[in-house]
């Protein structure tokens, strides 16, 4: 084996097989699992996907959204068992796969349209393509 | 038991623990080593155990090696190492040693050869902070700064003290890790995943043997998880 198929192997039991088809653009909800004690409850995070990189396990997702004119970005790994869920609410029609501009924007400029290019392959439920 | 093993460094990936919490791991492949010559007290002065890693072609090796190996009943091995043991007797000549036997271990301790960074000026070696950006320093911002009196430094007599830190060949060097936690063992592909990073680029080869001095906080751990 080589090194890469051997880190790999390592790492494989660690991915999640559904995970909905994400881009950057699309205003997804991300379900974390929040542990106080001994007790588990799920929160909703609700954003844009403004980046998806990193490959395999380390995979990373950061989610932007505006609360009171104040934005946050929370970054995700993508495989974390932290992770309940993702959710796809809106896709967002993205030129471009970091929308980092998307900080510098104020008001309705904020927002993507809606997608429409080649959303004939892109449907929220069916699982990643591998 | 006194034990130690050779692997290579494979590279870094990181793991999700039970509890969620991502760790960052090491990949070692480790062993399987074979025991190529036991040292007793009687013989060489000091119990020791020989081990041999990793098959080379018999035209790359040299015939003192081949018929070393040959000897413990093994084919010609790259490398040989030697850990000393209190009793060498548990030991024969041919016995594989492999990751198996680190089974048990909380910790461990990494021997590997460090990056060679090159010559390197004081900043980066020994972490000193140079000079100033402005206030009138010019074409000297990195430089070490005085290096004391050259005819008493310190009452020594004349000269700089040896061991002076200045710039110089940084890296390639034997370094210790020690106390990693160990996170998981394969024995079925040999490999053995701690955490955190080890000396070395990937596929260098390193030396793994049981924690022989814990830090405090790993003695505490393993505290608790003996009383378990």
């Amino acid at each position: 084996m080589s090194a890469q198929q051997i880190i790999e192997s390592v790492s494989k039991a660690n991915l999640k097989s559904e995970i909905p088809v994400i881009g950057p653009g699309d205003t997804i909800n991300v379900h974390v699992r929040i542990v106080e004690g001994d007790k588990e409850r799920v929160q909703v995070f609700q954003g844009v996907v403004i980046v998806r990189k990193g490959r395999g396990v380390n995979e990373m997702i950061t989610v932007r959204r505006v609360v009171d004119d104040i934005g946050i970005e929370r970054k995700f790994p993508i495989n974390s068992p932290m992770i309940a869920k993702f959710e796809v609410v809106r896709r967002g029609d993205a030129r471009r796969a970091k929308l980092y501009y998307l900080r510098d924007r104020v008001g309705k400029s904020r927002r993507l349209r809606d997608r429409r290019r080649g959303m004939k392959h892109v449907d929220g439920s069916a699982p990643a393509a591998a | 038991m006194d034990l130690m093993l050779m692997g290579r460094k494979i590279g870094m990936t990181r793991v999700f623990s039970d509890a969620g919490v991502s760790v960052p791991v090491t990949v070692i492949q480790c062993g399987p080593c074979v025991v190529t010559q036991v040292r007793t007290a009687d013989k060489d002065g000091y119990a020791a155990v020989q081990i041999g890693f990793e098959d080379v072609k018999p035209r790359n090796s040299t015939i003192p090696v081949i018929t070393h190996d040959h000897k413990a009943g093994t084919t010609p091995k790259r490398f040989h190492r030697e850990f000393r043991v209190k009793d060498a007797s548990a030991f024969q000549p041919g016995q594989t040693l492999s990751v198996k036997d680190l089974d048990g271990q909380m910790f461990v301790d990494v021997i590997g050869t460090s990056k060679g960074k090159g010559f390197a000026g004081t900043m980066k070696r020994y972490h000193f902070k140079g000079m100033f950006a402005s206030h009138g320093t010019e074409r000297k911002h990195r430089s070490p700064g005085s290096i004391g009196g050259h005819c008493s430094n310190r009452g020594y007599g004349g000269g700089l003290a040896k061991g002076k830190r200045m710039a110089g060949h940084m890296g390639d060097e034997r370094v210790t890790v020690r106390s990693l936690d160990v996170v998981r063992i394969d024995p079925e592909n040999n490999l053995l995943l701690v955490k955190g990073p080890v000396p070395g680029a990937n596929t260098g080869m390193l030396m793994v043997r049981p924690a022989i001095r814990l830090y405090k906080s790993k003695a505490k751990k393993l505290a608790a998880a003996a009383s378990k």
